[in-house]
Order: structure tokens, then C-alpha cells, then sequence
């Protein structure tokens, strides 16, 4: 399969580099501090990780973008852009390729938060089940801000860029799900419009699935929105061809 | 076969390529020359089907270029200007990749990639990381990529840039001695090398093509063709004009303890003239040659006035 060819390429090129250790271990000293310290684990003298899962749309606003940025805008400054589009390889397989090579990667630095699902279970007991719902949600969510990222880095050839924009474009989905928003919109839109915009945030899907229920309406609602920036990566690809 | 027709390439105002047609059959070995900007790179981007051209159409062993991507794509070999490689894989990562790509697998793959890496001598590197090669490594890891599955259409552009002689030698002979059966384009800026391994050159200025043909025919073009050049022990004001004076020179020049005569248009018989005057003052020649033509010549002729 050509889009095992890519995913395989791009996975193994984040590992020849500092740059997934750094990144790894940023996220995982930083989901530690926001759990224990800012979340309030210990004083909240409950066995499940509510602290740990809220923050992840905040923590991924910043730390997604920094995955995303290099994935076009790298390729397209060194120039191997040319000699990935000229290999008998379909847009598809390339562009799917290389986001899943980051959800996957995105997915291991998830993984590697075991040990605060191991404390929680050593202290108390917790609902394992919905632990691993908002595991699958967060990794979903992660899905979600990539896909946006690969767009955004498909529009430049700086990082720097690639990063703000991602950053900016992901706030956006974020914030609109963010009751404080919400409150201030509801002032001066219909109702139904104020409904769209919710359903359209990160936050109010990631926030459902980490209640424990995984309904097929999030479910579908992540995959969809990250088929529709690849799709949206795809076209921008396209589009710069023409020069 | 390679068939371009009415290809162009603008970006905004500015026409990078201008309305180029073309067809090379197979065994046709084409050398691109062309002053800096002249869209010789632009030219292959959209043959490799990585720029989408304003007009015109491509077909490559009859795939059409934009709407038939992918076959087109599996008979090119490609080696993009600057040889761009993954820096932070190693030659036999990359390779092995790029032959996964090519839908190589298993023992072909191994074989596509040592043989190809055989032939860049690229054998005593393959582990290391790319980024910490040298820059004429890098070109060959650059040149085994594109040669690996053996392609029908070879696109080098600048493939002996960087090179150290021997291995500029070297590509010339793997170009040279590639079968009757593939088409080899090649852009680069010696002009000898055009000579030494192409049979058909063509000649970009400003996005357009001012000559095409083979190389003994772009000699013709010289101001040079036909001259004869003496080396002389001494010379003289004197021996410089009588030179300037016998029948069939039309301008002397001189360089060195060089003199080179320049024909009257229609004399063939230059150097036998020359020879006889030679003997009859028995003037001391240490050699003495006709002129093929200089390419320089040609080319600046050729590209001077649509060179910005
Ligand atoms: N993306 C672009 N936008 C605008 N102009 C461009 C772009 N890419 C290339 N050009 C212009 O098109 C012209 C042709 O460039 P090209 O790279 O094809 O030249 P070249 O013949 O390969 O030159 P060189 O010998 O220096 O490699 C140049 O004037 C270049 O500045
Ligand atoms: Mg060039």
C-alpha cells in the first residue's frame, strides 16, 4: 500500500530527529503539571482524570500546531516536495500518509500518559471506561487540530507561519464551544445559528465523549472534520502547483 | 516517446516559458542549455508533472502528463534541481523508500537499490545520515534515486553540479551508456558536456527555445567554425598583417602566441592555404588546427540578447 509507503517515511524521519523526544517529553511534563498542580488532582479526592482530559484542547492548541507546521512547509523549503509529487504516489496516499504518520505519532505521546492512569488507579478506582473514552476523544480531537494543521502548513513554506495560522484556525474551533463565547453570541444571533456553532467546536464533541458516552454523532463528527481539511489540504496542494 | 506541444508556463505577467514544442524519440540523449532563468528547470518541473502549465500539453510514452499523472510519472526518473533528499535519513533508508514508492518490494528492492547505489559508488555512505554528506555524495544519492527502477525517460537537471571530475566522468558514462531503448533529458551549464554526451541540444533563452539540433550543427553556428589556429613561437606585427592579408582570412585574432583566422564565409579550403603560405615564408609553427566551433560563442551569441 503506497499510503504505508508514506506513513512509514514520515513516521521514522520524526524519530531521526530530537525534535519527537523534545516534543514528547514537553507534552508529557506539561499534561503532568496541568493534572497535578493546576487541575487540583489531589484536593479534588476523586479517583478519575477530569483535570488531565480538560485541559488537553488547551495543551493541544500549542503543541499541535508545532507537529503540523513541518509536515508541507518543510518539504516545499527543501525542496522534497518536488521529489514526493513526482513518485507515481496519488495526492490521496500522500496527503492521508502523512497526516495519519502524525495522528499516529500524536497518538504515542497519548499513550505515553500511562503512568497518571496508572496513579489514579493506584489511588483509588476509578471509571476505567470512561478513562479510555476520553483516551479515544482526546486522540480524536488530536485527529481534528492535525488535519487542520496539515492545511495550514499545505499554504506556506515557513513553519513560523504555518504555526500562527494553525494556531489561530484551531482557537477559533476551540472558542466556539466555550460557554463564555456562547454566552456573548447568544446576544445578538438566533438560536439555531448559536447551536451550529457549538456543534461545530472541538469542545463541545470532546466534551461528550469524555463524559464516558462515545456516540456516533462525535464520532463521525471528528472524522469528518478531519476528512474535510485533508480534502482542504488536497485542493490547496492543487492549487499551488499552478505556481 | 516524449511529445510537448505549445507548452507554456507564466507566472503573473512574467513568461517563464514560451510556447516550447518538441518530441524526442528514444535513443534521443537532449542537453538543455540556457542562461540562468531561462526556464530550463521550469521546463522539467512541468514535464515530471509537478507544475501545472498555464497552456499546452505533455505526453510521456503516451500518457498524458496532467490527466494520466501517475503513469506518466512511473517512466520518469527525476533528479530535481539541488538533488533535494530527506537530510535526516540515511542513502539506504531514503533509497529503499523511494523504491517502496516506485512499488518495489522484497528482494527487487534490494537489488533496484544496491545496483543503483553501485553505480553512484555510494556504497561506502549508505549509512550515514544525508545531512552530513558532501555535496557531490548528495548529488549521487540525488542521481541513484532517479536511476533505480530503470526508467524510460531520464530528467537530470544540473546532474554533474558539484561533481569532482571523476565522477562527472562517470555520469557522463552511465548517461552515455543507458540503452537505445530511453530518452535522457539533461540540463546543465558546461557547455562540453553537451558535446561529450548529448545528440541533440536545444538552447533556451527567455523561456523560449533559439536553437535546436545536434551538437556538431550548433558548432556551425560559431564564428570559430572553420577558423584556423596556429601556435607560433614569436609574433610579429608584421606576420599578423600578412597573415590579415592572404586570400580567404577575413579577420585575425590573436591570443597569446595564438593567432586564429577567421575564414571569409564561403572558403573551405582555409587551412591548406594557410599551410602553403606557412611553407613558402617558412614561418615556425608548433601547431596547427582547424577550429570545430566554440560553444561559448554559440551561446552567447545564441542567448545574449533575450538574457536579462
Ligand atoms: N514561483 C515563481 N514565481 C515567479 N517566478 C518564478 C517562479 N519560479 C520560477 N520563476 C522564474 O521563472 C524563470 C525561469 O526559472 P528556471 O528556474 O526555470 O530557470 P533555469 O533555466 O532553470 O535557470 P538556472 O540555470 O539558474 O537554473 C526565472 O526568471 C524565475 O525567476
Ligand atoms: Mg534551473
Amino acid at each position: 500500500m503506497n499510503i504505508g509507503v508514506v506513513l512509514k517515511r514520515e513516521l521514522s524521519g520524526y524519530f531521526a530527529t530530537p525534535v519527537a523526544y523534545v516534543f514528547i517529553f514537553i507534552f508529557l511534563v506539561l499534561a503532568g503539571v496541568f493534572t497535578f498542580y493546576v487541575g487540583n488532582f489531589y484536593e479534588r479526592q476523586q479517583a478519575d482524570l477530569v483535570p488531565f482530559f480538560s485541559f488537553h484542547p488547551w495543551l493541544y492548541l500549542f503543541l499541535i500546531p508545532a507537529i503540523s507546521m513541518r509536515l508541507w512547509s518543510e518539504e516545499r523549503k527543501s525542496g522534497t516536495l518536488e521529489l514526493l509529487m513526482t513518485l507515481p504516489l496519488s495526492r490521496w496516499d500522500i496527503v492521508l500518509g502523512k497526516f495519519l504518520a502524525a495522528w499516529l505519532f500524536a497518538g504515542i505521546a497519548l499513550v505515553l500518559t500511562f503512568p497518571i492512569w496508572l496513579t489514579v488507579n493506584f489511588l483509588g478506582h476509578p471509571d476505567n471506561g470512561v478513562i479510555l473514552a476520553s483516551y479515544i476523544g482526546s486522540w480524536l480531537m488530536a485527529g481534528g487540530f492535525l488535519a487542520i494543521g496539515s492545511c495550514m502548513s499545505a499554504l506556506t513554506r515557513s513553519q513560523v507561519v504555518a504555526f500562527v495560522l494553525c494556531g489561530f484556525v484551531t482557537l477559533m474551533f476551540v472558542m466556539a464551544g466555550f460557554p463564555l463565547v456562547l454566552d456573548i453570541v447568544r446576544g445578538w444571533l438566533p438560536l439555531s445559528l448559536v447551536d451550529v456553532i457549538a456543534s461545530l467546536s472541538f469542545l463541545t464533541h470532546f466534551n461528550a465523549i469524555s463524559r464516558g458516552v462515545l456516540s456516533l454523532q462525535d464520532f463521525l463528527y471528528f472524522i469528518s472534520m478531519i476528512l474535510a481539511w485533508l480534502f482542504a489540504t488536497s485542493i490547496v496542494l492543487d492549487l499551488k502547483k499552478g505556481g | 516517446m516524449i511529445e510537448v506541444s505549445h507548452l507554456s508556463k507564466h507566472y503573473g505577467d512574467f513568461v517563464a516559458v514560451n510556447d516550447l514544442s518538441f518530441r524526442l524519440v528514444p535513443g534521443d540523449i537532449l542537453g538543455f542549455l540556457g542562461p540562468n532563468g531561462a526556464g530550463k528547470s521550469t521546463t522539467m518541473k512541468m514535464l515530471t508533472g509537478f507544475l501545472r502549465p498555464t497552456s499546452g500539453d505533455i505526453s510521456i510514452w503516451g500518457s498524458d502528463v496532467w490527466t494520466d499523472t501517475l503513469a506518466a510519472q512511473s517512466h520518469i526518473g527525476y533528479l530535481p534541481e539541488g538533488a533535494p533528499a530527506y537530510e535526516e535519513m540515511t542513502p539506504l533508508g531514503f533509497l529503499n523508500f523511494i523504491a517502496e514508492a516506485r512499488g518495489l518490494s522484497g528482494p527487487d528492492r534490494d537489488d533496484a537499490v544496491s545496483k543503483a547505489s553501485a553505480t553512484m559508488s555510494l556504497e561506502s555512505v549508505l549509512n550515514q545520515k544525508i545531512e552530513t554528506l558532501s555535496k557531490g555524495f548528495k548529488r549521487r544519492v540525488g542521481m541513484a534515486q532517479a536511476i533505480l527502477h530503470d526508467p524510460d525517460v531520464l530528467i537530470l537537471d544540473e546532474p554533474t553540479d558539484g561533481l569532482d571530475p571523476n565522477q562527472k566522468h562517470e555520469v557522463r558514462e552511465m548517461i552515455k551508456g543507458l540503452s537505445k531503448e530511453k530518452i535522457v533529458i539533461v540540463s546543465t551549464h558546461i557547455l562540453e558536456e553537451v558535446t561529450a554526451v548529448c545528440n541533440r541540444v536545444m538552447v533556451l533563452a527567455g523561456g523560449a527555445i533559439v536553437s535546436d539540433g545536434a551538437p556538431e550543427d550548433l558548432l556551425t553556428l560559431s564564428r570559430h567554425h572553420g577558423a584556423v589556429t596556429l601556435e607560433l613561437i614569436e609574433i610579429t606585427e608584421e606576420l599578423t598583417s600578412a597573415f590579415q592579408s592572404l586570400d580567404g582570412v577575413d579577420e585575425v585574432e590573436r591570443e597569446d602566441n595564438r593567432l586564429t583566422l577567421m575564414p571569409v564565409s564561403d572558403v573551405t579550403d582555409l587551412f591548406s592555404r594557410v599551410m602553403s603560405f606557412i611553407r613558402e615564408k617558412d614561418v615556425t609553427v608548433t601547431a596547427a588546427f582547424v577550429e570545430q566551433g566554440r560553444l561559448d560563442d554559440v551561446f552567447r551569441t545564441l542567448t545574449e540578447g533575450d538574457a536579462q
